[in-house]
């Protein structure tokens, strides 16, 4: 019998690696004629670049080249538009205005990298950085993003009339009629502030040029390695093949290194090939604050209109985007805002109008939740609000406007990121829901525990919010599976990996189809000569696209394995059973072959290999949904307020998560602790700081707060299983869900705790300071002694 | 976040280190454990053209009984005070405070004195030991002289030291007898800065009314700040919860001038101030009581 890895919690394959500091990071790869490079970023938010004299640098012993935008000639080319808004949204206006390597003319954002240093060492390097004079004729700064689209504020790109980056209505029957028939309208402004994935590697590449072979070697933290490598090709002007792309272990992803391309990925390869040297950029963490992209700030007006028992007639749902200084990644984080407000519920009117502002603050891109979180945040709040006007409990309200299993697929009406219409293709929320409201003891804090507690003056609340998250949309992933002479089974696929413990679940889908142990299945990815076509690791897509392609190649070299084994023990395909590592017929152990003497009989060295047949036991398999598949979960939590310094501690967390097949929950529950994390992290303790002139305050971890492994709580966490039919294996994505509903759910669980003469609160991130204020606003601490 | 180039000593001895900083004076800046210095470099806010290492020094890294008080050599790690049963005996404010410094980690590189030394605003040390009425030894090729908290501490990252002058020891003298002490800081994590904290001391006389307090601050100006309206107001009375509560109002809101920054704002410095000072004047208290 094979052994069923599929479902196990086994732990993961990569570990050892990883633990014992084996794993290869780009800051590994390292050339004993290798240059470095430092970057003069700019310290004006928005200004005009007068001049730059870089003669002393030049003059620096060590520094071997500095190049300005002037430099590169026509290799100066903003960035591409790495997803074009969809076409068949109507009216829908956008600006395109993408990065550039080098500031030319202007300055849009601090950090805007000027100037490129390349020396024999960093230090030397940023050295000469500190040499370098750029004189900045300053503009204001457009920070506020509500001010951004005022007439007066200055464009950031000139060429536009105003900060307008783009403008997008969406709608699902008629709202106005909604609020005709309700009986019940709240209009509710709400905000969002920005906050960094801040991963725990930054981002590197190192680029090697061989002037010999006449190839391209890139190192490169992204989650996109294929993406990248045509993209170098083609801007160098190089064939495919002659460039490298490998995407080794990565310190987490998270969203920001998918983006692309990123200055220093345009320039590090240019300028190793002009200098014919292996060259190396790592970013250090001050850098990561400013180069690297950021999200989240978004402001939202939103009108919710229901019946007197709770019911959502429509939701109204305007809001603006920062964009920050250019937007590459088009509409992909707003649109999932506008998607993610509908969330699990049957909402049958929905109008929703968004604006996206330039900014001159970092660029944003999707960073775990992309969006999602913002249109959770949204509906869940007002629904929490509805329910007190309504006297219903939150759980209630949730229960009563669920979309029903029996109405799946569910056509929300709207276009999603991926373009197609949004349409959820299963789900099953209110068992999820029960499920969290009887671990987390729900009835018996209301009505036990908490007015006990709040007797003895303890501040205690509960909150409860669920969400969706689409994840695992194309267009698709392939794979390449091998079974060697060894009797190893090689899997090659596209993908890239931050730790999502690709290196497990990938094996497991593999070992389970092939008969063999987990541990013998060796995974390649990221690595563009090993597997040549793919998109990428983001979206919570990986196990889902890829994660199918490799089961259907497995699927394939199953067959292989059983027609080839069929003739060569004269049996049967249907007696045939693959376990061991060997394939026998069923009850006749005498007749196994290992599967390694299978792989060389499939490719001898002697003898003809049959016309139609393909050599060795090998198959390569594509997988491309037509959407994405919809996830979806609860989450709970019972949190503490110190009423005299609004200082919160979660008493109990917990997760009721739903992604379909799960292949390892281990793996699963790491990447919701991850996820959970973070999210908190946005509730309560991370916040990018800019000020007016649009200098950041924080750009350490000094002052910028990630919640550390001290102030992360325990979590307990269920799951439920909706087997998604858009896939074989029935998965879908998990990698963003952890993320997705903390906020709202931690923000529902302070305003709990602070009880009726507490605020309402509508912003995220809080902090101490911050609920102090807003106490302060409705003259709690005053009451308390 | 690489340091420019710097000229690197490391001395074996005390005589040999003030040599050095002697020698480079101006330009020297000495090396204990480089949990502030080496950052602060790092992020080139701080461009020492040389580093004297005091590390070899082990010659300033003890602890020992001085006149019923604990004398701590400059170079001792803060995780040797932290752990040091003289320390938790003798000095029982100080075994309370070390553990809200950091994180185990950097206790375990970082300096006693290197942390006083640096002067950090937010810091935890400085303020007990004023409160404390400690010591502190400052040496140079051609000398030694004594200077209490108050002469140390001068302001922001800065104290009294002179260009050549290392600090090498800080003595502790014993709480007067009938004397309660406390400690408390708020943190947005735990191991950060504190966002304000404070230390106190408290000593009745034989009738049980306050002979006299200490309330110093940390994180609320440039450096400790002492809330003498507060203590004032204390001395002669029965440390009643309302009298304590008034001396909190008046420590809050006459003795500190705070400032607001992206973690706390004026108002909320002062709020915690008051609610801190409360609670360790009645900890200080109750233990006194005991004494
Ligand atoms: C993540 C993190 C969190 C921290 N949190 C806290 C905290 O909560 N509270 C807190 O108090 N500190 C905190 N620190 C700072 C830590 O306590 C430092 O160790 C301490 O401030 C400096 O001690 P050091 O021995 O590392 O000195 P160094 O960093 O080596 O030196 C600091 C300064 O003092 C000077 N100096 C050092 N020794 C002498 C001497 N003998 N004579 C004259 N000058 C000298 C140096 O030249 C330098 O200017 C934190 C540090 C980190 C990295």
């Amino acid at each position: 019998m094979s052994t069923r890895y599929f479902g196990q919690r086994i732990k993961r394959n990569e570990d050892v690696r990883m633990l014992t500091g084996q794993a290869l990071h780009v800051d590994d790869v390292n050339f004993a004629d290798m240059l470095h490079v430092a970057f003069y970023r700019s310290r004006d938010a928005h200004g005009y670049i007068k001049e730059i004299d870089v003669s002393a640098a030049q003059e620096r012993e060590g520094v071997v080249a500095v190049y300005t935008a002037e430099d590169l000639g026509d290799y100066w080319q903003p960035g591409p538009l790495l997803v074009p808004p969809p076409p068949t949204i109507k009216g829908l206006i956008f600006n395109q205005r993408t990065q550039v390597p080098l500031a030319k003319d202007k300055v849009r954002y601090v950090g805007e990298p000027i100037v490129m240093v390349v020396a024999e060492s960093r230090y030397i390097a940023e050295d000469a950085a500190g040499d370098i004079w750029v004189e900045i004729e300053p503009l204001p700064a457009v920070i506020d993003i509500e001010q951004a689209l005022s007439e007066d504020a200055p464009p950031i790109h000139d060429d536009l009339d105003s900060n307008l980056a783009a403008h997008v209505i969406q709608r699902k029957g008629d709202y106005e009629t909604a609020v005709q028939q309700a009986d019940l309208v709240i209009k509710r402004k709400l905000k969002y502030d920005r906050g960094t994935a801040a991963a725990m590697e930054n981002r590197g590449i190192v680029a090697q040029w061989d002037a010999k072979s006449h190839k391209l070697t890139v190192w490169d933290t992204t989650q996109a390695p294929i993406v990248i490598r045509n993209g170098l090709a083609a801007m160098l002007g190089l064939s495919e093949h002659q460039v490298r792309v490998i995407a080794p272990f990565i310190g987490g992803g998270f969203g920001p290194k998918i983006m692309m391309f990123y200055p220093e990925e345009v320039l590090l390869p240019w300028a190793s090939m002009k200098l014919n040297r292996p060259i190396k950029w790592i970013e250090d963490r001050q850098e990561n604050f400013f180069a690297t992209t950021q999200e989240r700030g978004q402001v939202h007006e939103a009108e919710l209109a229901l019946t007197r028992d709770g019911r959502v007639l429509g939701l109204k749902h305007n809001f603006i985007h920062d964009g920050g200084a250019y937007i590459p990644y088009g509409l992909t984080v707003p649109l999932n805002s506008q998607a993610n407000a509908l969330g699990p519920y049957a909402t049958p009117n929905y109008y929703s109008e968004f604006k996206v502002a330039f900014t001159n603050k970092p660029i944003v891109t999707p960073y775990r939740g992309a969006g999602r979180q913002h249109g959770v945040f949204v509906i869940e709040r007002m629904l929490d609000i509805a329910a007190k006007e309504l006297d219903l409990s939150p759980i209630e309200i949730r229960r009563r406007n669920f979309i029903q299993p029996e109405a799946f697929p569910y056509n929300h009406e709207i276009i999603f990121q991926d373009f197609a219409p949004l349409v959820f293709d299963s789900g099953n929320y209110e068992p999820a829901l029960d499920m969290a409201v009887e671990m987390i003891g729900y009835e018996q804090f209301i009505k036990e525990e908490q007015p006990r507690l709040q007797a003895e003056g303890k501040k205690v609340g509960i909150g409860v919010a669920a969400y969706v998250e689409g994840t695992g949309i194309g267009p698709y992933e392939g794979a390449r599976i091998t079974v060697e002479a060894s009797g190893k089974v090689s899997v090659a696929s596209g993908i890239g990996t931050q730790g999502q413990g690709h290196f497990t679940s990938f094996a497991q889908i593999v070992a389970d189809q092939l008969g063999v142990d987990v541990r013998n299945v060796y995974l390649v990815t990221g690595d563009t000569d090993q597997f040549h076509w793919g998109a990428g690791t983001f979206a919570s897509r990986g196990a889902v696209v890829a994660g199918n392609a490799i089961h259907s190649a497995a699927v394939e070299v199953r067959k292989k394995i059983l027609k080839l084994a069929s003739e060569k023990l004269e049996a049967a395909e249907e007696d045939l059973e693959l376990a061991d590592g060997q394939v026998r017929v069923k009850g006749v152990p005498e007749t196994a072959i290992n599967l390694g003497s299978l792989a060389v009989m499939a490719n001898p060295l002697r003898g003809a290999v049959r016309p139609g047949t393909e050599p060795g036991l090998e198959a390569t398999s594509y997988f491309g949904p037509e959407s994405g598949t919809t996830a979806s979960g609860v989450h709970a939590l019972i949190v503490e307020v110190d009423p005299e310094t609004m200082l919160v501690e979660v008493k109990k967390y917990v997760v009721v998560h739903d992604c379909g097949k799960v292949i390892n929950p281990l793996i699963l529950d790491g990447q919701i602790h991850g996820g959970v994390a973070q999210g908190l992290g946005n509730a309560f303790y991370e916040q990018l700081h800019f000020d007016e002139n649009g200098q950041l305050l924080n750009a350490s971890f000094m002052d910028y707060l990630l919640p550390t492994a001290l102030d992360v709580p325990r979590m307990e966490i269920g799951h439920f299983e909706t087997l998604s039919p858009l896939n074989p294996l029935g998965i879908k994505g998990a990698g963003e869900a952890g993320a997705i509903p903390a906020a709202p759910a931690f923000v529902q669980a302070v305003e709990n705790a602070l009880g009726e003469a507490g605020p309402e609160i509508l912003e995220i991130p809080l902090s101490p300071n911050r609920l102090f204020e807003l106490v302060l606003g409705v003259g709690l601490t005053q009451k308390t002694r | 976040m690489k340091p420019p180039p710097f000229e690197y000593f490391a001395p074996t001895t005390l005589d040999e280190a003030l040599d050095y900083m002697a020698d480079y004076g101006d330009e020297a800046k000495p090396l204990a454990g480089g949990q502030s210095l080496i950052p602060t470099m790092n992020f080139r806010l701080a461009q020492p053209e040389v580093l004297v290492d005091l590390n070899g020094l082990a010659e300033l890294a003890y602890i020992r009984p001085a006149a019923g008080g604990v004398s701590i050599g400059a170079m001792t790690r803060q995780r040797s005070v932290e752990r040091s049963p003289l320390v938790a005996e003798q000095t029982p404010l100080i075994h309370e405070t070390m553990p809200y410094i950091a994180h185990p980690q950097i206790r375990n590189r970082g300096t006693f004195g290197g942390n006083l030394a640096h002067t950090d605003p937010a810091s935890e040390l400085p303020a007990v030991a004023t409160a404390l009425n400690a010591r502190f030894r400052a040496q140079s090729r051609s000398g030694q002289r004594w200077l209490t908290a108050d002469e140390f501490f001068v302001d922001l990252f800065t104290t009294a030291l002179e260009p050549e002058e290392l600090l090498v020891e800080i003595v502790i003298p014993p709480l007067p007898a009938r004397t309660g002490y406390a400690f408390h800081e708020i943190s947005r994590r735990h191991g950060d800065y504190a966002l304000v904290g404070v230390a106190a001391t408290v000593t009745l006389d034989d009738s049980g009314l306050c002979e006299a307090a200490r309330l110093v601050y940390f994180s609320v100006g440039d450096k400790p700040v002492e809330a003498v309206q507060a203590t004032a107001a204390l001395a002669g009375q029965k440390l009643s919860a309302a009298a304590i509560d008034a001396a909190a109002e008046i420590a809050a809101t006459q003795d500190i001038d705070p400032p607001g920054d992206i973690h706390a704002s004026v108002a909320y410095r002062r709020h915690l101030a008051k609610v801190l000072a409360r609670q360790v004047l009645a900890a200080a208290t109750a233990r006194a009581k005991q004494d």
